[in-house]
């Protein structure tokens, strides 16, 4: 019997009830849409390596590992996982939650990582979507779904992600300038953060290319980005970036060519428009029908 | 027209388009198949030019309880786009305009009907592409690509068409005009954008994609390895990702691929090799460099017999040309094939191959490799002679074989065109009967009558809402 088969049926078993259940991960994204019924039982995913091939790419584990122990797996073949997450946060967190590392600039949305899931839906009963090779057309892509559902379709048990190799020279420059300029002149760059005023910028690839972009930038080398704000977070297109600074007193800190804000300040009233409302509930009751699974937390 | 007979679905799919509504013989019957070897009949053709024509359409076969199809270019090779249930067919032909390029957000807004090349051909000038490049992509649309989660020699380092496209607006099969997904980073909800792709039309009918674009890298090389032994080019392909290096394309073609593309393309490609590679490297010039002296390294390791690098565009653009050709070329040997498309580990391209050949022996068919080998895609061609009696039962038992031994080999059952009608009954090689409960439950939040594009990707089983069935058309196989 394949390793994990065991952990994730058990783990499945464990949702099966008719009460209020959550699934906790390492607790770094706990705040995100909203508090959790406080009379939800609690459980955790399973933990644990179960395959990895670094030829292909592809890591499967169960979804309570943490970011960290398969970053130190990944990195012993000068692999990784293009996330920026504490090490403590687990990857069935971090797919639930939905929200890409800073470097999606250059690596894409964290979507795009998983490959097949096995999650447990409000039955208990286990549920496998998409496939195990780095390219795949499975039927429905339920992967897709489940990232950033925040656990109220199901709740994963286990993953299989796709790895990428670690480039082999990284570089954060800073300075000041003009964020959007920059983004012009260089070819694919990791992150470019911006606070109105200053600019950090990570450059990745062959050293000979870093420097050459480095030196395009000039700006000067630095550790590393600043500490994101945490308390707000806005989702922009990314030319709207430009007026933040007439948009916000508040400090915030932006992803250029992304789009995303990270702001020391809740945002107030979120304006910001759904459609296809109807689909998305209807999907929610027909996968959840009792509402037991994550209440509290609000998608849409 | 009498004014006391009921009006049909033709009249008012007539009244709402005029001459754009079409029902004769002729065009019913090339409406009725795709590039696969499947066939159907649909009732009527319709040509809509913008979104609320096709909302119309939509509203009148709600109204009709008739089922409806999305039609791109009609390239689908798992008969995703073939008619059951006498359908009205919604052709995207007509709504094939570039609306938006977006410099500064880096998105184009598109009509389904465009073209994926005249796409990639509108944004050249600004220094961009869109990076799915099926070998199809000068005829199919990008309707279907969103709809088939397309991809191609390029989506080994840039994913395919899920990663490149950010929002659709979408007519629901109530009619209802909504839009998945958004042009902003994390849109509010559920990802109902990547539900859509991929979906192939059962979900609704995409009347305007807003896709990425790609920045065109500013050194490309293309290098030709060629090999003696087909598994020294299937451990090359292993060595090249173990040594860190993800090319933009890492392509096979097998002996009988090469002869048969060599004798069309004349690109000098090596025809007594057992296998060649076509590796692409892009990006910046010193990385580009680099992996290819890496690839230089694999190459000697591996027992290549030559590398040969591609020394201006010309040359480069000959090469593709024989890989992107390669289907057609087949036709120099036998009028029809059968293409398909599977993935396995890439520690399994050996293996599988060589299963591959065995199966196509077995059944006395030519089988021809031409495959996405980086990403472990195989597309085995049967080549045959529909004219031979008995043959197409050999084709679809050697077909059936292959997807079994890929499955056995750890892998799936489509890296790209879909599961459509061809592959439907073989989910259950991949998937339980609760797994596809599930994902019939989530197909029904889009499509709870079942309308669009009835009996595709699901076997008929786990639908609950396949009230189409009975009307299987004679000849379908499914
Ligand atoms: C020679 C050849 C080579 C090929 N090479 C590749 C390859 O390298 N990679 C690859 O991925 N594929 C390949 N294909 C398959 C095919 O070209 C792709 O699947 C393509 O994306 C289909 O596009 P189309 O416009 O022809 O769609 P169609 O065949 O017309 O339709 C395909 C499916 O999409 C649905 N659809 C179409 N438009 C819409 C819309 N607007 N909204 C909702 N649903 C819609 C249809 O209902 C149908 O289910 C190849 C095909 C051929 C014949």
């Amino acid at each position: 019997m394949n390793l994990g088969t065991i952990e994730r049926q058990e783990f499945a078993e464990s949702v099966a009830g008719s009460d209020l259940v959550t699934v906790v991960g390492g607790k770094t994204q706990w705040d995100v849409g909203g508090t959790i019924d406080p009379n939800a039982r609690v459980i955790s995913a399973p933990v644990g390596i179960y395959d990895y091939t670094p030829s292909e790419m592809t890591l499967r584990c169960g979804a309570g590992t943490t970011v960290g122990e398969i970053q130190d797996t990944l990195g012993e073949h000068a692999q990784m996982l293009p996330v920026n997450a504490e090490r403590g946060s687990t990857i069935g967190g971090i797919l639930a939650v939905g929200r890409s590392g800073i470097r999606r600039l250059r690596y894409g949305a964290v979507r795009d990582y998983l490959l097949e899931s096995w999650h447990a839906d409000h039955e208990g009963k286990l549920v496998k979507s998409g496939g195990p090779t780095i390219k795949n057309v499975s039927g429905y892509d339920l992967c897709r779904l489940l990232v950033g559902s925040l656990g109220t379709l199901g709740f994963l048990a286990e993953v299989t992600v796709r790895s990428l190799p670690i480039p082999p020279c990284s570089r954060w420059m800073t300075g000041v300038c003009d964020p959007f300029d920059l983004q012009s002149k260089l070819y694919r760059p990791s992150c470019i953060l911006w606070n109105g005023n200053q600019v950090w910028v990570l450059l990745e690839g062959h050293p000979v290319d870093v420097e050459r972009e480095a030196n395009i930038t000039g700006l000067s080398e630095c550790s590393g980005p600043p500490v994101l704000p945490s308390a707000g977070r806005l989702s922009l297109r990314p030319k709207l970036l430009r007026e933040l600074p007439q948009m916000y007193k508040q400090d915030w800190l932006a992803e250029i060519g992304v789009g995303l804000v990270h702001l020391s300040e809740p945002i107030k009233n979120d304006q910001s428009s759904l459609s296809a409302v109807t689909v998305m509930r209807d999907i929610k009751i027909r996968l959840d029908p009792t509402g037991r699974l994550n209440p509290g937390r609000e998608v849409f | 027209m009498s004014s006391k007979r009921k009006r049909t679905i033709f009249d008012e799919l007539k009244v709402l388009l005029g001459s754009r509504t079409r029902a004769d013989e002729m065009e019913l019957q090339l409406y009725g198949k795709d590039s696969s070897v499947l066939s159907g009949v649909p009732s009527t053709v319709c040509f809509p030019v913008n979104v609320e024509e096709v909302q119309g359409i939509v509203s009148i076969c709600n109204r009709f309880q008739r089922p409806f199809i999305a039609r791109g270019s009609g390239t689908g090779l798992a008969g995703g786009a073939v008619p059951i249930g006498n359908p009205v067919i919604i052709s995207t032909a007509k709504m094939n305009k570039v609306l938006e390029i977006d410099l500064e957000d880096r998105i184009a807004w598109v009509e389904p009907g465009v073209l994926n090349l005249d796409l990639s051909k509108a944004l050249s000038e600004f220094g961009f592409h869109f990076a799915p490049d099926p070998s199809s992509q000068q005829v199919c649309s990008i309707g279907g690509n969103v709809a088939n989660n397309s991809g191609g020699p390029h989506c080994l380092a840039y994913g395919v068409t899920t990663s490149h496209v950010l929002a659709a607006e979408v007519v629901l099969p109530n009619a209802e005009v909504v839009t998945l997904g958004g042009i902003d980073p994390e849109p509010k909800g559920y990802d109902l954008r990547g539900l859509f792709i991929g979906s192939e039309g059962t979900m609704g009918i995409a009347t305007k994609v807003a896709v990425r674009l790609t920045p065109n890298p500013p050194d490309v090389r293309t290098l030709l390895l060629d090999f003696a032994d087909v598994s020294d080019g299937a451990l090359a392909v292993s060595a090249i990702i173990n040594a860190g290096i993800i090319p933009a394309a890492l392509e096979m073609m097998d002996h009988n691929a090469i002869g048969i593309v060599e004798a069309f393309v004349h690109a000098g490609y090596p025809v007594e090799a057992a296998a060649v590679l076509l590796v692409e490297l892009d990006g910046l010039s010193g990385g580009v460099e680099a992996a290819v002296q890496t690839i230089n390294d694999v190459a000697k390791i591996h027992n290549a017999g030559s590398v040969r690098v591609a020394k201006d565009e010309t040359e480069r653009a000959l090469l593709w040309k024989g890989r992107k050709n390669a289907f057609g070329a087949v036709a120099r040997i036998k009028p029809d094939y059968y293409l398909h498309d599977t993935v396995v580990p890439r520690s399994k391209l050996v293996e599988v191959l060589n299963q591959v050949y065995q199966i196509a022996d077995k059944y006395e068919l030519i089988a021809i490799n031409v495959f996405h080998a980086g990403d472990g895609n195989l597309h085995p061609i049967l080549a045959y002679d529909a004219r031979e009696p008995g043959i197409l039962e050999r084709v679809h038992s050697a077909g059936d074989e292959i997807i079994k031994a890929s499955m056995e080999a750890g892998g799936v059952l489509s890296g790209e065109h879909g599961i459509g009608l061809e592959k439907r009954d073989f989910m259950h090689l991949l998937f339980s009967a609760h797994d596809m409960f599930t994902q019939d439950l989530v197909r029904e939040a889009f499509d709870p009558q079942g309308l669009a594009n009835p009996m595709k990707v699901l076997p008929s089983g786990s639908r609950c809402s396949d009230s189409f069935k009975q009307n299987l058309p004679e000849g379908v196989w499914v």
